[in-house]
């Protein structure tokens, strides 16, 4: 299984060899912590937990960390790695037939991935707030003129009359838009650049810039096999 | 946005442009795994800035009369080099009434002295 976390930087253009412009979204990705080791034994599943985006301390040195999150980055099972403060842990699911090849206190950097590797991104996407039905599920407008008034950008019917006489659960509406997880599916490594901890995948990213987004090998790709 | 830099393509000292600027631009092709230069000389009409993405559109009037534009990446490694013949005296950033005109009227006076700093 390979993983890693990291933060959305933004999107530019780079050039491949034939001189073709790609567009990418920079991701600065790692250094990442492996935090634990999830087992089938004692967890029920077996995954993999890494760290990600050191938190400086105090000026009086001590954690920004609640005692809790310090407790389990300095458990005994890793106090010899000395895992610096991470404010983000996330887990990777190991499949079966799948080996972990980490051991707890381990590092994970972006040289997991490598150019031409096919990825899953995932992220939060950026909140809408309250959407109405034409952004949020592309319902058409209606007409702007022939006497109609205030009706633009209303949804129209939302049933039927007497019967039923309610409206169907799932009826798409107007509401809460974004600000929710979004896989994107096999977007492909263009750009590893390990001095700088920096990956660029081709496409776009869910989520506003300086968001946190975890890649991951694509789970339904011809490339990798399945 | 440092960490994007990195990444972009470097700046390969071509020359500064303007709307209105005779250019040619020598591009790399590839035809049939032979690679040659190929150069389209023509009049920038249309100049989009944006660092990274920076691109120029050159006209040309090719055989028959015909307008050709065509639209270049200012980074792209495809670019082998620009020269610019000439600037003009524009006063307008596109220059899509180029289009329009034809013959005669399709000129641009030349501005000799070229003070464009602000």
């Amino acid at each position: 299984m390979k993983g890693i976390i990291g933060r959305k930087v933004g999107m530019t253009q780079v050039f491949d060899d034939q001189g073709t412009a790609i567009p990418v979204t920079v991701i600065e990705a790692g250094p990442c912590y492996v935090t634990q080791i999830r087992t089938l034994e004692r967890d029920g599943y077996t995954a993999i937990q890494l760290g990600f985006d050191e938190v400086k301390s105090r000026r009086n040195n001590t954690s920004r960390l609640t005692k809790p999150a310090q407790g389990h980055l300095r458990r005994e099972a890793v106090a010899s790695a000395n895992i610096p403060d991470v404010r983000v842990l996330r887990e990777f699911r190991v499949k079966n037939g799948q080996t972990v090849d980490v051991q707890e206190g381990g590092t994970v950097l972006c040289d997991v991935f490598e150019r031409g590797d096919v990825v899953d991104v995932v992220g939060i996407s950026k909140g809408r707030g309250f959407a109405g039905t034409i952004k949020r599920h592309h319902f058409n407008r209606q007409k702007k003129t022939h006497g109609q008034s205030d009706r633009e950008r209303a949804p129209g019917s939302i049933g039927s009359g007497t019967t039923p006489g309610r409206v169907y659960k799932g009826t798409r509406m107007a509401g809460h838009m974004g600000s929710e997880r979004v896989t994107v599916k096999n977007l492909t490594v263009e750009v590893v650049d390990a001095s700088r901890n920096l990956l660029a995948v081709r496409g776009s990213v869910p989520g506003a810039k300086g968001g946190i987004v975890i890649i991951k090998e694509a789970h339904t790709s011809r490339k990798n096999g399945k | 946005m440092d960490l994007i830099k990195s990444l972009e393509a470097p700046d390969r000292g071509f020359p500064e442009l303007y709307p209105g600027d005779e250019v040619r631009v020598h591009v790399r092709i590839v035809e049939g795994g032979k690679e040659r230069i190929q150069v389209f000389p023509g009049i920038i009409i249309r100049l989009r800035k944006g660092g990274n993405d920076k691109s120029f559109t050159v006209r040309r009037i090719a055989s028959h009369g015909i307008g050709v534009e065509r639209t270049f990446l200012y980074k792209s490694p495809r670019i082998e080099k620009i020269e610019v013949l000439r600037h003009s005296k524009v006063r307008r950033a596109q220059l899509y009434y180029m289009r329009d005109l034809r013959g005669k009227k399709a000129r641009l006076k030349e501005q000799v002295k070229v003070n464009r700093n602000k």
